[in-house]
């Protein structure tokens, strides 16, 4: 991006900052607070060591037109039940365009101090909490979101509490001019032993080239377990940008899984801080790219207590001109003696134009730990189709084995029985109607 | 075993058992960085006009670059201003015409750096040519490897005997707008070795290069250029010390090989430049580029065993530009006290079933900082390429740090690329159950260094590994407290 569009770009973002001002009074400085970082930095480029691999050019040709409101589409329940999960006994939070629809929200009776709500309703009463562990994070999109955020999920587990059903939250866009831009900040607290399942949905149901900002901060008390699964399943022009910041208590166990089937560009930042001894921390993902799509996670685990577990499971399966990008960092710092973990990064070409960018990285301080990883880019292995075949498997048959051994690998760990089951699925049918699988 | 048991009675008393200073006249020149240093040294070296073109491109190319900040090491700017980039022993009128009538005191320097120049005493099968400071002071075993119709030379030399072969080659594997520090290089380099192996020769015996840093505020710029032709195979090593002193020196270095269709090229490296002592003072800079190109059927290995140097940067590479062809990148990074090294490998697969393997050991100990970044490139058309990396880390105490960066990219589906990587420390029930067998505690460890270092001493000439091992040993001596 040359200078001048990154200044065009930012006066652009001022204009719109003047429509965002009229959601209340008090989150003012946080969002000028937030501007102002981002006229700093601007966007990034590939010449930033951190976007190498990922080119803004497809977000950057766009307009940018902040989404206050929602679209005026009208969606009944109906729209609802075609989405993923949506058969399971879940209470559900939806938002269309960054904004909580009463309408299509379900939500049950909660054991007492349980919230499961959106974040404009608690305001102001919970603004001091937002952006706590986000605003440290040089990503300019934190910035932009800080500055234009509407609405998104508020969820607080007291201490010994336990979310009574998984809450599904269900992101819809109906964006229909191409560059509107949706901005999503969801806050999750668990207290001491809290417990719960959380879902995350991103549809679009717009035909536009949109693009949706989601910052998520969860905030982990001691001996909490949290599991948190995430479907990205845009349209192939939309623009996905999230960004999970987590810091988590001591002896707590957090699960994340992330399925980005969708977009044409998504960029997963998933930010681990792990400051007290005996968390365990698993981040879990899979993508699956065709056409033009480029599929980014990015993360760092920091590991600055002892006795913590982190591991991290990431698979790609890759086809036509589509692009997997994948950076892992896991930092342990000289206090985090005893540290255990491990990364993978397992990646499948289908085609002869797909690309896969790998960075697994270590970057180690302290002597006592087990720290391990490995990266492997390749075709299915030829001397497994052979022993398959040896066993009366046709050749068909034994790829698409080996291929749902590949996605079930990742999909398999996933506690909660009934959306695990329905993610398998899924995965499976997208791979045999869209994907060269022979 | 027994060998490294002695060297550590051997040197409990010092650690750098190199660090002396050789006490000759020198002919230096004035600290300073500008284009009549450059025409200084092109005269001095009697080189063409082309050369001195191509230094003075390189030198006005370097002036717009910036000194890169990505590599993860600490050290304060280096002032190119400070630096004196020529200087080597006085010679007497001509100077002199063969090993005999060498300085003594050179000679000197040299048997005690255990690289005896005269013939007679040096171990028969290996050819040496010395580098003190921006000269080459002379080179054994000439004569016989000329009978092979090997050119065996310094580098200086050879743009003198042989221009059309280091005019051809020189700067296409490295052009001088590589990066900061070959631009460098290419602009102010002194001297360094020139060999040329012929169709279908292999080499008769192991040709080596050893350097030596010797006067103070000075850098050393060598060049190296191997060509190997046709079906022609050829070993070489590498050796490099420097005396001990509180200011940084920098050694810039390019090396550049080209493996013809069918050649094979070994190259090893044990690199011993001073490290510093343990607070980080002193010590050499070493920002080093090395890369090979292969062709069609060709081999390079790289072997490195880096133990000294304050500060290492350096990235053996190999372009498998040629179908069939194999990269093939062995290294150990020891880094103790203050030591920190950003070292690993760059292999480009361009040709169809080309091949790859990285085995790389780093071992930190006391401040050491010991980082393995390397890339592993498939092009669109390396059809069946095929890539193993094995990155292992040592940790000796608990503040040093081992780091690893790897870059994969595949543009290929038929490729297949592995990456692994593990870290760990040498654990208390291993030592216990050495020290249980009689084995001091600073000898376990040895041991369990030289078992966890295997699979790249074994890619050593044989001389060289028992040197290396050694060399290990001295390195760590201390660090188990």
């Amino acid at each position: 991006m040359s200078s001048t569009a990154v200044i065009d770009w930012a006066k652009g973002a001022a204009h719109a900052f003047a429509g965002i001002k009229q959601r209340g009074i008090s989150m003012l400085p946080f969002r000028h607070a937030g501007i102002t970082r981002f006229q700093e930095t601007g966007l990034p480029t590939t010449k930033d060591e951190d976007w190498r691999f990922t080119s803004l050019k497809p977000f950057i040709e766009l307009p940018f037109e902040i989404m206050i409101e929602s679209g005026s589409q009208t969606i009944d329940q109906s729209a609802i039940g075609d989405i993923a999960f949506s058969q399971h006994d879940t209470d559900r939070l939806v938002f269309v365009d960054g904004n909580i629809s009463s309408e299509l929200s379900q939500i049950s009776e909660q054991s007492e101090g349980v919230i499961v709500s959106n974040l404009a309703s608690a305001s102001p009463a919970i603004e001091n909490k937002i952006g706590n562990l986000s605003s440290e994070d040089q990503n300019p999109f934190i910035a932009l979101n800080d500055a234009f955020f509407t609405d998104g999920a508020w969820i607080h587990i007291p201490a010994n509490s336990t979310l009574s059903k998984p809450v599904h939250i269900v992101f819809l866009y109906t964006a229909i001019k191409a560059g509107q831009a949706s901005h999503i900040r969801n806050l999750i607290i668990a207290e001491t032993n809290a417990k719960g399942t959380i879902i995350e949905s991103h549809i679009t149901l717009g035909q536009a080239a949109a693009s949706t900002n989601v910052v998520t901060e969860t905030q982990l008390g001691d001996g909490s377990n949290i599991e948190h699964i995430k479907l990205q399943d845009q349209s192939s022009l939309a623009i996905h940008f999230a960004s999970l910041h987590s810091k988590l208590g001591g002896n707590s166990c957090y699960a994340f899984h992330s399925f980005a089937l969708g977009a044409q560009l998504s960029r997963n930042n998933l930010r681990m801080d792990l400051t007290k001894p005996g968390i365990e921390c698993t981040l879990n993902g899979l993508y699956m790219t065709r056409s033009r799509q480029l599929a980014d996670h990015h993360m760092i685990v920091n590991h600055a207590a002892p006795h913590c577990d982190s591991h991290e499971y990431f698979n790609g399966i890759l086809d036509d001109q589509s692009r997997g990008v994948f950076h892992g960092r896991i930092l342990v710092d000289s206090e985090a003696q005893k540290t255990d973990a491990k990364q993978t990064n397992k990646n499948l070409i289908l085609s002869d134009n797909a690309t896969v960018n790998s960075k697994p990285q270590l970057e180690i301080y302290a002597d006592d730990v087990k720290c391990t990883h490995g990266a492997t880019i390749g075709e299915l292995d030829n001397e497994a189709i052979f022993y398959l075949r040896a066993r009366g498997l046709d050749a068909q048959t034994a790829r698409r084995m080996l291929m749902h051994g590949f996605t079930g690998e990742i999909v398999e760990r996933i506690q909660q029985n009934d959306i695990r089951d329905e993610l398998n699925e899924l995965v499976w049918s997208r791979l045999e109607n869209e994907h060269h699988l022979n | 075993m027994s060998a490294s048991t002695d060297t550590i009675d051997n040197f409990v008393a010092s650690d750098y058992k190199y660090g002396f200073t050789t006490d000759i006249e020198s002919e230096s020149l004035e600290p300073g960085l500008n284009e009549d240093v450059i025409r200084f040294i092109s005269a001095k070296k009697h080189e063409p006009e082309w050369l001195l073109e191509w230094r003075l491109k390189a030198f006005r190319h370097f002036e717009k670059m910036e000194n890169p900040s990505w590599p993860h090491v600490k050290y304060p700017p280096v002032n190119f201003q400070e630096i004196s980039y020529y200087s080597a022993p006085k010679k007497k009128g001509d100077g002199p015409k063969s090993l005999d009538e060498v300085d003594p005191k050179l000679l000197e320097t040299y048997e005690k750096l255990g690289v005896p120049l005269h013939e007679r005493a040096r171990l028969a099968g290996v050819a040496v040519d010395a580098v003190f400071d921006s000269e080459s002071i002379g080179t054994t075993f000439k004569e016989d490897l000329a009978k092979a119709g090997v050119i065996f030379c310094p580098i200086s030399e050879a743009v003198r005997e042989h221009p059309e072969l280091v005019r051809k080659y020189i700067g296409t594997v490295v052009p001088y707008t590589d990066n900061y520090y070959s631009a460098l290089n290419s602009a102010v380099f002194s001297d360094g070795s020139f060999v040329y192996i012929p169709k279908g020769t292999r080499c008769p015996m192991e040709l080596s290069t050893y350097f030596r840093i010797n006067a103070a505020n000075t850098g050393q710029f060598e060049r190296t250029l191997i060509v190997a032709e046709e079906s022609s195979h050829v070993s070489y090593l590498e050796g490099c010390t420097a005396p001990m002193r509180d200011e940084n020196q920098l050694h810039a270095a390019v090396v550049e090989l080209v493996a013809l269709d069918n050649a094979e090229i070994k190259y090893s490296t044990v690199q011993n430049w001073y490290p510093g002592d343990e607070e980080g003072r002193g010590g050499i800079y070493n920002f080093v580029t090395k890369r090979g190109m292969c062709k069609t059927n060709a081999k390079i290995s790289w072997t490195q065993v880096e133990t000294g140097s304050a500060i290492t940067w350096k990235y053996p590479s190999v372009i498998l530009k040629g179908d069939n062809s194999v990269g093939e990148f062995y290294s150990i990074a020891l880094t103790n006290k203050a030591q920190q090294a950003d070292t690993g490998t760059k292999m480009i697969h361009i040709g169809k079933n080309t091949r790859s393997t990285i085995i790389s050991k780093g071992i930190s100990a006391g401040r050491g900082q010991n980082s393995y970044r390397g890339l592993v490139q498939v092009g669109k058309k390396a059809v069946n390429a095929r890539n193993f990396s094995q990155c292992d880390s040592l940790l000796i105490g608990n503040k040093c740090g081992a780091h690893t960066f790897p870059y994969i990219e595949a543009k290929n589906p038929t490729a297949s690329i592995e990456h692994e990587a593990t870290t760990s420390k040498i654990g208390e029930d291993q030592i216990f159950y050495c020290n249980q067998r009689g084995l001091e505690t600073q000898d376990a460890v040895n041991m369990i260094v030289n078992g966890f270092c295997k699979e790249v001493f074994r890619e050593l000439p044989m001389e060289f590994a028992v040197e290396a091992q050694k060399l290990l040993d001295v390195s760590l001596e201390g660090s188990v407290g």
